[in-house]
């Protein structure tokens, strides 16, 4: 019974990686919106664009990594 | 991982995980201190592509560059300049292991796109030593360049002063949550990409739905082409970013 409650847990913890594409894709959308408005600052941002997509995404792999321990080491 | 032995059971007879297994090329399946695995070959593969492209193909110097050499150095300015970008003249001391760091990420993912291969960056027993080792390199630099002032990196002295307490804890959190980030997103990343591959190969057994299988295959290879190169891409901004901050912590 406890194992399936792992899973359970798992399953609500893997839910956590969808709310952070929420995040990514808000990150790549206003980068967007801001570079059609002014495409000639928009080279010199991508590498900002990345690295907030990579600090949106980390929430949602903490959240990965919980369903990963819950499925594989509780 | 011993996820295949543990996930079975659901529909498919087909395990989406068993691609990531190590297995040993001979032998009698026991896996020793000096057993040659599939993961050691694909790991010395990408290890022989980076010298093909970055040694061999660059060894003529010429003056019109053919394909190749085209690509060497265009991976070359492309890293040479991200590191400039983000951490300034300064870090360019430190380029050739972010250069390193990259192409070794670069060409293990993409080896790991070709069928039946082994991808060594789905592992965490691989992407966790290559972010500990950037992690514990970049600490030990910022104390060596800064001294103790390194930690004022940790007291943030635009916050009020009663909020900087508080600031101080939630700023040691995420410098020491940073390796558990930077290593899973990679090995995460390649995981899953290539488990959802493999799902849709298992769709493929059902005549009804397999031409939506191939479709689905296709699509998602197109997109791991680009997730193989984005990740690779953001784990070496990353590390200038933290190479950055251990330069210049005030900021």
């Amino acid at each position: 019974m406890e194992g399936q409650l792992a899973h359970i847990g798992a399953g609500i913890a893997a839910l956590g990686t969808g709310i952070a594409a929420i995040g990514v894709g808000n990150v790549a959308s206003s980068f967007l919106g801001g570079a059609l408005r002014n495409p000639s600052a928009a080279a010199s941002q991508t590498a900002t664009l990345f690295i907030g997509i990579a600090f949106a995404e980390a929430l949602g792999i903490f959240s990965f990594l919980v369903a990963l321990l819950l499925m594989f080491a509780v | 991982m011993e996820t295949a032995e543990q996930s079975d059971g659901g529909g498919l007879v087909f395990k989406p995980m068993d691609q990531f297994l190590v297995k040993p090329l001979s032998g009698d399946g026991i896996v020793q201190w000096f057993t040659f695995t599939n993961a050691a070959l694909w790991t010395s593969l990408a290890v022989l592509a980076v010298f093909l492209l970055l040694v061999t193909a660059t060894s003529k110097r010429a003056i019109i560059p053919g394909r190749a050499q085209s690509i060497a150095e265009f991976a070359y300015g492309f890293i040479h300049k991200m590191v400039e970008d983000i951490c300034g003249k300064e870090g360019l001391r430190y380029f050739p292991y972010i250069m390193t760091l990259f192409m070794f990420i670069v060409m293990a993912n993409f080896l790991g796109l070709n069928p039946t291969a082994f991808t060594p960056t789905s592992h965490f027993a691989v992407t966790v030593p290559l972010a500990l080792a950037v992690f514990l390199g970049v600490t030990i630099l910022g104390f060596v360049k800064n001294g103790a002032s390194f930690l004022g990196m940790f007291w943030v002295t635009s916050a009020p002063l009663a909020l900087r307490p508080a600031l101080a804890l939630i700023e040691l959190i995420s410098y020491f949550v940073r390796p558990v980030s930077h290593s899973v997103r990679l090995a995460g990343s390649m995981m899953a990409g290539h488990a959802v591959i493999k799902v849709f190969a298992g769709f493929a057994a059902l005549a009804a739905v397999s031409p939506f299988a191939v479709l689905g295959i296709t699509a998602m290879y197109g997109l791991e082409v680009l997730v193989c190169f984005i990740q690779a891409y953001v784990f070496t901004i990353l590390t200038c970013v933290y190479l950055k901050d251990a330069l210049h912590p005030h900021h």
